[in-house]
């Protein structure tokens, strides 16, 4: 750890410690950022901090598995930047964030890494982690995700299923991708839209004049994220690949997500505060500033039922991890689209509101015990970024990332006291209860009496190592059960009929219809063929028009059979 | 052939078959809207029996064909004159009464005699008054039903240049000994080809040799401008009212999801059927690969690389695709109890999407892939493949008898032995089809109505009603009514029949269904008013008699909901003053070398709306200014003043 970091001794006394798995009351004491004890009546140095905790809830740091804070876009950047973002995750109870990395297309992802990672050790102000995102696919990409999964510490990286023309991947793309990911034993996430339809309906609204916020949902209605869902679930069941389903939006992908659970397949949804807490009406707002602040994608589903829907099957388990997606812009940013909707930045805000906002709708209704509550706010991630238990758990050993929950506390979100840098809070007005009282942050109390004591800089890159438990071990499972054989036959030596190896039309040959990629198997059949072939196409003018060769009567003893 | 394209959705048309005994009266019948106007449709509005009859030429005796199947016909054409002979021609106008049977139509069963003349049941009722000299088949109170309609077969259908071993007289002479009076073939043109050319090569191999009538679906092999031109005029001039599409066999029919939309968009506007072969075509051509690398090239090659995952993924998009679209989506072939689900479930979401299992998904599945025996293994190799769940069959009978799925095809496209065994060192090249256009009625009688999942209504509304009111045949086709075609079956439930490739008329060596017993059968088949079977009397059929029968657009049984959810799904912008607030200086080249801002929104830009490129060329305007030059500070934000809302004009 390094050293130029203080680290406070401290004794939270009197709580009742919340993991996902139980509840009990004991004291925690931790020493440089680490649990060091757990229990009742610890025997700790004289002179340390003491915090009272009263019989509140005592609750492992929220991680923020989804942010963007300071995202390049257009030669502008998101409002919030690192420290302001983290400070914002801070307040509201989250500990440790992962923000995406999104290099351009065609550049490096090391490069784009690297840079990522200046820009978070310089401002954090909370420990993080990084997902990469894939945005084009060729085999010098494949050595960058290699080197990254086994040298950088990156388990997860996001392809788009959206976005044509520019981070769109193709299916033969995606089936590569998660081939590759499903051996190298990384986290495949997935941005679930169909970016061809997409493109075409764009275009239509605009056709039809509809140039505003509300153009976004309507060209992107919610069941083209189900439909790329289920593709996406697709191919990682064929590729034998864990899936992650970043911002679940509408309550059609979040069924597709828990119909293929249902069915065995590996596929993890996350649904993201804004889709837990608002809904897509405000796209029809007449204030445009407004509107234009809830543009995300996929986009807040306008029915209105979709939050508690989604809450519910967070409470069951079929949806497993919450994330933020906090990309904010500002007005002026977000009015780069005011003529044209599909021109608009995309993000909402949500990383300060989230850990409220699910107590409020999820465990104030009565639908999530609060041992299910930190596991969807931090233990699941943990365990999908393969840092249990030294996230998302309190026990000795773990990072003393630790808040003091107080269910009682109600607060008013508004952009007027929020922590983000943004004009409009898409929760504005929404009554929370539920909330921080203290945070503790690498052992240090940042969070106390309503005082927030960031120190930008302080965040540690935490690496994820690949192979997940929580994800891998009924993968590794299956791969050894899912070996494909042949069946061992004679050879067929019964006659073969004349065929053009050149279809009809002197487009694409039959080989390239079948077999796209070059492989020297084929090449061996081919060459098979081609050894039979002369005799045969020399006897082609004698026979008569309908040329086929007819197995003689008890033709079938020709056919070599071992059975 | 026009004066006999008879145009079957005239509102005024209504009494002719209202007359007959069976129909079920005016207001029933209406409610269900099978008799509204079609767009289109033409001024004939009585049917001119007389001139139906005028190019008497029934006493052409029938030609009796002999298993000789070596016989290439198209060596020997028929003789010029019998080509020229019209469509009046072909039909039997001799009178023919079937008496004492059960008349079985999809909505009701009744006690009654069927009169039929010039190719047209004349009358149905009890105690009809007839010619004396007339034909008499006694149906013994056996059921009589509307001859079946098979919509899926590949008679021409090549495979690297072989046509299939079953042409269009083989095959129709099957499908006649089935019970099946009508097929529905696939014109199946080379990518590149023109559709019209393919078109009338089918046309014309079809006119030469069909026993049956018959109709064509056109497979779009790709997507293009001169693609649309082409199915303007079949849909217009041809009588086609039916496309498939294809979104597997990648690099050869597979379209992309955008060429699907504007498919999908054109022929809806067309009031044309979309016909979708679903399987995901690029994770198949990766599996595929994946499978040949590991040695496996064997027939059971073919199912693990196509698993039914990947059928159920398309048939999802596929009906994602025609919801967007607000266009009825018709799935051929399915082949697994997934992609039958999804169809179900979205049909109870309010879908216009139907479904079509075949011959070989209803009665048999995919554990023969692994057969020792390469030749039967390679027999079964169609695409999607046939599901190696043993209850699949199940399954998709019962989704048939509650309606789920509506139509059942045959797929039949019969290649030899010798022509499956182009594969036989790789199993990407084994040409794909099975048979099954024989064996079609008798199997789902068997596993469905004798099994007591469905009724015999039902029965009648899968094999013909159903396929009839989709591609807009009906009522003259899929119905015993007065005026509506002579293709009649006298159907006897208690048959029991072993299959087997000795007396199958398919010319494949191997019968898909072979030691399969199957109860239920014909015992007399009539087709356009011609008796071509009797139990003992054999099959007597003629080639060519078959005729092109033309379909209109807008087939009302699937396109009634679409235009009124045209109707009812406008969409409007919201009115808003115009943004007046700062506006943050976007660059106006991107910083990068790669693909465009612009572009990764906005794919069309071949054809940018004119809204669009004003807020372009706004944008630039502002975007060249003086200072340009000057590197921007990093962070510059332009932030409203506070209070900025008050800059945003807001009219609510």
């Amino acid at each position: 750890v390094a050293g130029h970091l203080y680290y406070d001794r401290l004794l939270v006394k009197g709580g009742r410690i919340v993991n996902d798995d139980q509840s009990f009351y004991a004291d925690i004491y931790m020493e440089d950022g680490v649990i060091k004890q757990i229990g009742d009546n610890l025997i700790v140095p004289g002179g340390i901090k003491t915090v009272e905790a009263n019989g509140k809830m005592v609750i492992p740091g929220g991680i923020d598995i989804h942010t963007h804070f300071q995202m390049p876009y257009r030669g502008t950047t998101t409002v919030d930047d690192f420290s302001q973002g983290s400070k914002a995750a801070l307040a509201g109870g989250t500990t440790m964030i992962v923000d995406h990395v999104i290099p351009e297309p065609g550049s490096s992802l090391i490069e784009a890494f690297e840079q990522w990672r200046n820009w978070a050790d310089e401002k954090t102000c909370c420990d993080y982690s990084l997902h990469v995102d894939i945005t084009h696919w060729n085999d010098r990409v494949k050595q960058e995700v290699d080197i990254l999964l086994k040298e950088k510490g990156v388990n997860s990286f996001q392809v788009y299923m959206a976005y044509k023309d520019f981070y769109q991947m193709s299916n033969s793309e995606l089936y590569e991708i998660f081939t590759f990911l499903g051996e190298m034993g990384g986290i495949v996430q997935v941005h679930a839209e169909n970016g061809e339809i997409i493109a075409e309906e764009q275009a239509r609204m605009l056709e039809m004049g509809i140039t505003g916020p509300e153009g976004h949902v309507l060209s992107r209605p919610e069941e083209l994220e189900a439909e790329a869902v289920f593709r996406a679930i697709t191919i990682a069941s064929q590729t034998n690949c864990p899936l992650y389903v970043t911002r679940v939006m509408s309550k059609s992908a979040a069924d597709i997500i828990s119909q293929a659970r249902k069915k065995g397949n590996v596929v993890f949804g996350e649904p993201i505060t804004a889709s837990l807490g608002t809904d897509g009406t405000h796209y029809w707002s007449k204030n445009w500033a407004k509107a234009a602040s809830f543009v995300t994608s996929p986009p807040l589903s306008p029915d209105p039922t979709t939050p508690d829907y989604l809450n519910t099957l967070l409470a069951s388990g079929d949806l497993n991890i919450t994330g933020s997606a906090h990309c904010t812009f500002s007005v002026a940013q977000k009015a780069i689209g005011k003529d044209d909707f599909t021109q608009i930045p995309e993000g909402v805000n949500g990383v300060e509101e989230r850990m409220s906002l699910i107590w409020e709708k999820a465990v104030t209704t009565g639908k999530m015990d609060e041992n299910m509550f930190v596991a969807v706010t931090s233990t699941n991630a943990a365990k999908i970024l393969n840092l249990y238990p030294r996230k998302g758990r309190l026990a000795v050993g773990s990072d003393a990332d630790l808040v003091i929950w107080d269910p009682d506390t109600v607060r008013t979100v508004t952009a007027k006291t929020h922590n983000s840098a943004a004009e409009y809070n898409v929760f504005e007005g929404m009554e929370l209860r539920g909330g921080p009282s203290v945070v503790i942050c690498q052992g240090k109390l940042v969070l106390e009496d309503g005082g927030l004591h960031v120190t930008p800089g302080v965040g540690r890159f935490i690496p994820c190592t690949p192979f997940p438990d929580y994800a891998y071990k009924r993968v590794k499972a299956r791969k050894q059960l899912a070996v494909l054989r042949a069946v061992p036959r004679g050879m067929y030596d019964g006659p073969v009929s004349d065929f053009s190896p050149l279809s009809r039309g002197g487009t694409p040959s039959a080989s390239a219809r079948t077999s796209p990629t070059k492989q020297p198997v084929r090449n061996l059949h081919h060459s098979a063929f081609s050894l039979a072939g002369p005799p045969t196409t020399e006897d082609l003018p004698i026979r008569p028009a309908g040329r086929r060769i007819v197995v003689p009567p008890g033709g079938r003893s020709n056919i070599t059979s071992l059975s | 052939m026009s004066d006999c394209r008879r145009q079957w959705n005239r509102e005024d048309e209504l009494p002719v078959y209202l007359a007959g005994p069976i129909t079920t009266g005016p207001n029933q019948r209406k409610s269900y809207g099978m008799f509204t106007s079609a767009e289109g449709a033409c001024d004939s509005t009585t049917k001119d029996y007389d001139n139906c009859a005028a190019g008497r030429r029934g006493t052409r005796t029938p030609r009796s064909f002999s298993r000789d199947r070596l016989l290439d016909y198209a060596e020997n054409p028929v003789p010029e004159a019998a080509s020229e002979a019209s469509e009046q021609g072909k039909v039997c106008i001799n009178g023919l009464l079937i008496r004492g049977g059960r008349v079985v139509n999809d909505d009701r069963s009744e006690f009654a005699d069927v009169y039929v003349e010039h190719g047209l049941i004349k009358d149905v009722g009890v105690n009809l008054t007839v010619p004396d000299d007339v034909r008499v088949l006694e149906a013994n109170g056996a059921m009589v039903i509307p001859g079946g309609i098979d919509v899926n077969t590949c008679l021409l259908k090549p495979h690297l240049g072989c046509p299939p071993v079953d042409d269009f007289f083989l095959g129709t002479k099957a499908a006649l000994a089935g019970g099946t009076t009508m097929i529905i073939d696939h014109v199946v043109p080379q990518p590149g080809d023109s559709l019209l050319e393919a078109f009338e090569r089918w046309q014309a191999s079809a006119d030469r040799k069909c026993c049956c009538d018959y109709s064509l679906h056109v497979d779009l092999p790709n997507w293009n401008a001169g693609v649309q031109d082409e199915l303007e005029v079949l849909v217009q001039e041809k009588g086609i009212n039916s496309f498939q599409v294809y979104m597997a066999y990648k690099d050869m029919f597979q379209m992309t999801d955008s060429q699907l939309y504007e498919a999908f968009s054109f022929l809806k506007d067309l009031g044309a059927v979309v016909m979708v072969h679903a399987e995901n075509g690029d994770l198949i051509a990766q599996e595929q690969s994946k499978i040949l690398s590991m040695g496996i090239t064997g027939p059971e090659g073919h199912p693990l690389s196509r698993p039914e995952e990947l059928e159920a993924e398309a048939v999802f998009r596929a009906i994602t695709l025609g919801n967007r679209v607000n266009c009825p989506v018709y799935i051929t072939k399915v082949m697994s109890k997934t992609a039958a689900d999804t169809i179900t479930q979205a049909r109870r979401k309010g879908s216009v999407v139907f479904g079509e299992p075949i011959t070989a998904s209803l009665a048999t599945d995919g554990s023969h892939y692994w057969s020792k025996n390469w030749a039967k293994a390679a027999a079964y190799v169609t695409s999607p493949p046939l599901s190696p769940d043993p209850t699949t069959p199940d399954h998709l009978h019962s989704l048939l008898a509650c309606g789920d799925l509506q139509v059942v095809g045959s797929a039949h496209c019969a290649y030899s032995t010798s022509q499956k065994a182009i594969g036989k060192d790789n199993f990407t090249l084994i040409p794909e089809g099975t048979n099954g256009v024989e064996e079609r009625m008798g199997f789902v009688w068997d596993k469905a109505v004798a099994m007591g999942k469905m009724d015999e209504n039902q029965f009648v509304a899968v094999t013909s009603t159903n396929s009839a009111k989709i591609f807009n045949l009906y009522p003259r086709k899929g119905r015993i009514a007065v005026g509506s075609d002579a293709d009649i079956v006298i159907w006897d439930p208690d048959r029991t029949k072993t299959i087997t490739s000795k007396i199958q008329q398919s010319a494949v060596e191997y019968n898909i269904f072979e030691g399969m017993e199957c109860r239920g059968g014909p015992v007399a088949v009539v087709s356009q008013g011609r008796v071509v079977y009797e139990e003992g009397e054999g099959l007597q059929v003629q080639q060519g008699s078959g005729r092109f029968i033309p379909r209109q657009a807008f087939p009302d049984h699937v396109y009634q909901r679409i235009r009124t959810r045209n109707k009812v799904k406008g969409r409007q912008g919201v009115t808003r003053g115009m943004y007046d607030g700062p506006v943050y200086d976007v660059p106006a080249m991107p910083k990068y070398i790669t693909p465009s801002p612009s572009a990764k929104t906005s794919p069309t830009s071949h054809q940018p709306p004119p809204i669009r490129n004003l807020h372009q060329s706004n944008f630039s305007l502002s975007g060249a200014q003086l200072d340009d030059n000057v590197p921007r500070r990093s962070g510059h934000r332009i932030v409203a003043p506070p209070g900025g809302r008050s800059n945003i004009t807001s009219l609510g």
